[in-house]
């Protein structure tokens, strides 16, 4: 890209042209960090859309199912190499939602919607403080999948590093293997129906009740594995999950709550507009951004930039 | 009439026989955290008000709270010396606005006295609430929570990255609170006593206030509003309004108590507005009975003195935790009611008739 | 019990018998009373000496309060074991403050009025620090801070005491290395609690006198998740080196971040830096971080002259073997000497009178601590300077020595 030239007139061309690069350079990392950020805060909000899909219950400890994920799968890969690790943390996980949704959620009668939130805020407390007093206060960190902390793949004037790939390419598999789960299989299609109309598909058979526990073990599973594959960019500490669910939630209302495609979609839109606002705001007040945005779509679109407000009414436990 | 005066005067009973018992016991260092525990009293029937009675959850009452410790701090330690030689300045200090008063460390600070600070800060407060509760409180459900904990979030945020409001460290040195001549609200070791009946005697004051409410127009229509909102706009109550005032005023119990809070213990820190705390307001008025003022009060009272005296050790946010879920499942019209095993009872008996799922 | 013999008596072989049953009586007496006398001093002499802390066990401070915590309980029991401080026990008082201003207010209060302890440990932060430093000097209470900010201990309050070294040495020692390898351009980024706020200030203060320029400045949050866009703005700056001021996990993102987008100037942390889980939450990225801390971390690969070597290593083994294998750091260090300089005061004033364990303390010269050689004055209420740091660096995944 660079050329040496004798005339003043084509060095300044080449210094305002090396400047141009540059600056496309830093856009384009801006957005490679964007699509990073937002491909985690995808994960979260599908864990989010499928409890509420099947339930109508905004499930607030689905961050919890994500440190969960990445703080067993650290302990496991003690003994065990990285794989078996992360699938051990997966199905632990997994166990775990199941649990929670047979001990508390499963013999509820009509519960208000104020009620449920306020169940999941507090187990995804105790979660918290369990996690705390079993694993210590010190944050830990799985090892790259591929490469390591300092490997990284560089495009043109942009570095991308191998986990993120892995980020990205596990994101678009969830994505994937839900979107068949939901219209192949026939458990799918039942959780499908269930959340369409619960009783309807009572009456078909359908076991709803086990429905619902199913879509926590999904939710969970998902969250784990989020976990699992951000663990070696970021780190995994006990409170690592709060700050996710909320931008998780975020994201899930962003695209309509319900529709994971759509929380894709939102995911990015979130992630890219947090990681260019670096550009203009002090970086302390880049949380600020999807509060504000979040507040921003309740009062102005509820159900989502992709949803429909008469979907979004239809839904209830 | 009489007998909701007379539970208000059996509890100033009972606040008195604690403040003389800990006077003959020698032991007048319970009466700290009990002074800290009724601030927080304040806060709470507010909320109960708003959860209970308005049927409206709050995620982010803690907001309020550091908007007025935040806002009355920050006043009261901003040093104005520099800026002496302004008109407006030498207009607001000969008028009263501004006083000079010792530093902590030698010298004269130039601040606003706390008088006027608490005002400014209620009013702000106000203002926030109405700018907020207009769009919120027309959100229902998972979709107001959200909102309200977003707007937690954001105050925390806010107060985390401001340099001037003290950042991480918060504010501190704040000084005492002059509510009458010769009675300050501060935390001073030889005002323990005067201190202690000044914080209850405006929780009693907001008790009063609360009760007579309650049981007045307006509470009946917000028990409608509260019970079948859509029946009691037809009715035509104007709900929104309704919602929207209590609102405000559960945001102005709060924003006071943080303004004495801050002045007692001489400064403030960004946990004040933390999603916990929140969170902790919520479960002690869930855990009080969701419509019972006296319910929450009791409950401010235990839970918040044993948090304070560190009773819970490292499981703190745990014990939250538990009483939340707890109350939650089993009893979400709250504890203190008097068909709590009745129900318990009933409620089991129908599990165990084997109802399927959900 | 045998009734006394009565002084009058029937024939002189019964008296003499008499009299030796009254001599032994009251021997026995005597002795009885003695004994007691001794004892009651004993019991009164085995009044333990209590001692309050305040850390933030939990909550968003806990990799400084828990290290604190059980560094303090491990010393306790070690002294108990050995007798007590002047024939006396201690009584340690912990309390759990969450990093809560409020709290911290609260316990203080409690500790003081209630408890009535002999002197405060903690807190861990310099928020709670400054909210009950008021409360200590009205309470007449000694405390010994483990907090960093410089406003504790400046104004001087009387009874307030800090052991944490000072951040504008740690920023001097930083910049001294960054003039020796010809640095002139930097990058700044810090975390947004209290210990990043007040470096980043230190930073801006001294930078003009070492001839540095700021290009970049960025202020991160502490629990981020991931800071590529931060470390791509600081690399558009085109800086020679990046400071990296933080206390919190985050900072060993910003490395990893840093050096995956190809940055490959040097990068320098703070004293925050001293804990091993995040030279390992930074992975291969850490190698060559360089920055200032005290000698805890490298206590092996001293000097076997050095005065501070032999405590290092001691205090490394037994926090090990109390805490099942976790490494020491550097935050545990700053409540193991302020326990050992409450202890060394105690010894020196010969008495628990808390006005003269506050002047010996004022005192105390030379003292050897985990922070580094103590020289406290009427006036220093650290007593710490500029070469309580050594420059360490990564190597290997472990910190060592910067070699010059």
């Amino acid at each position: 890209m660079l050329r040496s030239g004798a005339c003043a007139r084509s060095a300044c061309s080449r210094s305002l042209h090396e400047e141009r690069t540059k600056d496309l350079e830093f856009f384009f990392q801006y957005l490679v960090a964007g699509i990073t950020y937002g491909t985690i805060y995808a994960i979260v909000a599908i864990g989010f859309n499928i409890i509420y899909n099947a339930t109508g219950i905004i499930n607030f400890a689905q961050g919890e199912f994500v440190m969960l994920g990445g703080m067993t799968a650290v302990t496991l890969h003690r003994f065990m190499p990285l794989p078996a690790a992360i699938l051990g943390a997966v199905v632990l996980t997994t166990i775990v939602g199941a649990i929670i949704e047979i001990a508390f959620i499963r013999w509820l009668r009509r519960p208000s919607v104020l009620r449920m939130i306020v169940i999941t805020i507090a187990l995804s407390i105790l979660i918290r403080e369990t996690a705390l007093h079993i694993w210590g206060e010190s944050v830990r960190s799985l090892p790259y999948f591929t490469g390591s902390s300092m490997t990284s793949f560089q495009w043109g004037g942009v570095y991308v590093s191998p986990q993120i790939l892995w980020v990205i390419g596990i994101g678009v598999f969830v994505v994937a293997a839900l979107g068949a789960f939901f219209n192949l299989t026939m458990l799918g299609r039942q959780m499908r129906a269930c959340s369409a109309n619960r009783d309807a598909a009572r009456l078909c058979g359908i076991n709803a009740g086990n429905m619902v526990t199913l879509s926590f073990m999904i939710s969970a599973a998902i969250g784990a594995l989020g976990g699992c594959i951000i663990c070696p960019i970021t780190y995994v500490q006990y409170d690592s999950g709060t700050p996710l669910a909320i931008k998780g939630f975020t994201v899930a209302i962003l695209g309509g709550l319900g529709n994971s495609t759509a929380a894709v979609g939102a995911g990015m839109i979130l992630g890219i507009l947090e990681s260019f606002s670096i550009w203009v705001l002090p970086a302390a007040y880049k949380e600020v951004i999807a509060i504000s945005i979040l507040l921003l779509i309740l009062f102005v679109r509820p159900s989502g930039i992709f949803g429909s407000a008469e979907a979004a009414r239809l839904k209830d436990f | 009439m009489v007998r909701r005066y007379s539970a208000v005067f059996a509890f100033a009973l009972f606040l008195v026989a604690i403040q003389l018992a800990t006077l003959f016991a020698g032991a007048g260092y319970y009466l700290t955290q009990l002074t800290m525990t009724a601030y927080y009293s304040l806060l709470t029937i507010g909320l109960c008000m708003l959860i209970g009675y308005a049927g409206q959850i709050s995620l982010g009452h803690a907001g309020f709270f550091a908007i007025g410790g935040y806002v009355s701090a920050f006043l009261t330690t901003c040093d104005l010396t520099p800026h002496k030689g302004s008109a407006l300045v030498s207009l607001l200090s000969k008028s009263g606005v501004l006083v000079f008063r010792p530093g902590l460390y030698g010298g004269t600070l130039l601040t606003v006295h706390p008088w006027p600070a608490c005002v400014v800060a209620i009013l702000l407060t106000v203002v926030i609430a109405y700018l907020v509760g207009g769009p919120v409180l027309k959100l229902r459900g998972h979709y107001l929570a959200m909102a309200t904990l977003g707007f937690g979030i954001i105050i925390l945020r806010i107060v985390l990255g401001t340099e001037s409001l003290g950042a991480a460290d918060g504010i501190s040195d704040v000084p005492g609170f002059p509510l009458f001549p010769g009675l300050a609200i501060s935390g001073d070791s030889s005002l323990r006593v005067s201190n202690y009946y000044m914080a209850w005697g405006l929780v009693i004051l907001g008790m009063v206030f609360l009760l007579n409410l309650v049981h007045s127009r307006v509470g009946r229509a917000l028990a409608a509003v509260h019970g079948a909102e859509d029946a009691a706009s037809a009715v035509g109550i104007p709900t929104a309004r309704y919602k929207l005032h209590t609102f405000v005023l559960s945001a102005v119990f709060a924003s006071l108590a943080g303004v004495l809070l801050t002045h007692y213990n001489g400064g403030i820190g960004p946990s004040e507005a933390s999603v916990m705390k929140s969170v902790r307001y919520v479960a002690i008025v869930a855990a009080g009975g969701m419509a019972n003022l006296w319910g929450a009060l009791m409950m401010s009272l235990v839970l918040n003195y044993l948090s304070l005296r560190g009773y819970f050790g490292t499981f703190d946010d745990a014990v939250f935790g538990i009483i939340l879920l707890l109350i939650m499942l089993f009893a979400p019209d709250g504890l203190l009611r008097r068909h709590i095993l009745a129900d318990l009872g009933r409620m089991f008996s129908r599990n165990a008739a084997g109802e399927e799922g959900s | 019990m045998r009734e006394p013999a009565s002084p009058v008596s029937i024939g002189s072989h019964d008296y003499e018998r008499k009299e030796e049953k009254m001599r032994k009586y009251i021997g026995v007496v005597l002795g009885a009373l003695i004994a007691s006398l001794i004892s009651g001093a004993f019991a009164r002499a085995a009044e333990p000496i209590r001692i309050g802390a305040i850390f933030a066990v939990t909550g968003p401070a806990s990799f400084l309060g828990a290290p604190e915590a059980k560094t303090l309980e491990m010393l306790v029991a070690e002294t108990n074991r050995k007798g007590g401080v002047l024939g006396r026990k201690i009584d340690l008082i912990i309390k759990d403050s969450g990093a809560s201003p409020e709290k911290a207010v609260s316990f203080a209060k409690q500790l003081i009025e209630e408890d009535k302890v002999f002197a405060i440990i903690g807190p861990s932060t310099s928020g709670e620090t400054m909210k009950i430093k008021g409360i200590a000097e009205q309470g007449k209470t000694i405390l010994l801070s483990c907090a960093a900010a410089e406003e504790i201990v400046n104004p001087v309050a009387k009874w307030v005491f800090k052991t944490p070294q000072k951040d504008s040495d740690a920023v001097i020692k930083i910049f001294q290395e960054m003039k020796r390898m010809k640095i002139s351009r930097i990058g700044v980024l810090s975390g947004n609690d209290g210990f990043g706020n007040a470096g980043k200030g230190q930073i801006e203060k001294l930078a003009p006198q070492y001839g540095i320029t700021i290009a970049a400045n960025e202020v991160y949050d502490a629990k981020a998740s991931d800071l590529t866009a931060e470390v791509t703005k600081i690399k558009a700056a085109d800086v020679q080196a990046i400071i990296n001021w933080s206390v919190v996990p985050a900072q060993a993102i910003v490395i990893k971040n840093a050096r995956q987008i190809g940055i490959k100037v040097p990068i320098f942390q703070s004293h925050g830096f001293g804990n091993i889980k995040y030279v390992q939450a930074a992975g291969a990225a850490a190698e060559g971080v360089m920055f200032p801390a005290g000698r805890l971390l490298v206590a092996d690969v001293l000097p076997k002259s050095n005065p501070q070597r032999e405590l290092l290593i001691r205090y490394k083994k037994n926090y090990m073997s109390f805490c099942s294998g976790e490494e020491c750091s550097t935050f545990g260090g700053h409540a193991y000497d302020a326990y050992t300089i409450l202890l060394k005061a105690i010894g020196q004033a010969k008495s628990t009178d808390k006005e003269a364990v506050r002047t010996a303390i004022e005192h105390l010269k030379g003292f050897v601590g985990t922070g580094g050689i103590f020289n406290f004055s009427p006036t220093d209420h650290n007593g710490l300077n500029v070469d309580a740091f050594e420059m360490l660096t990564v190597k290997n995944g472990k910190f060592a020595l910067l070699k010059k």
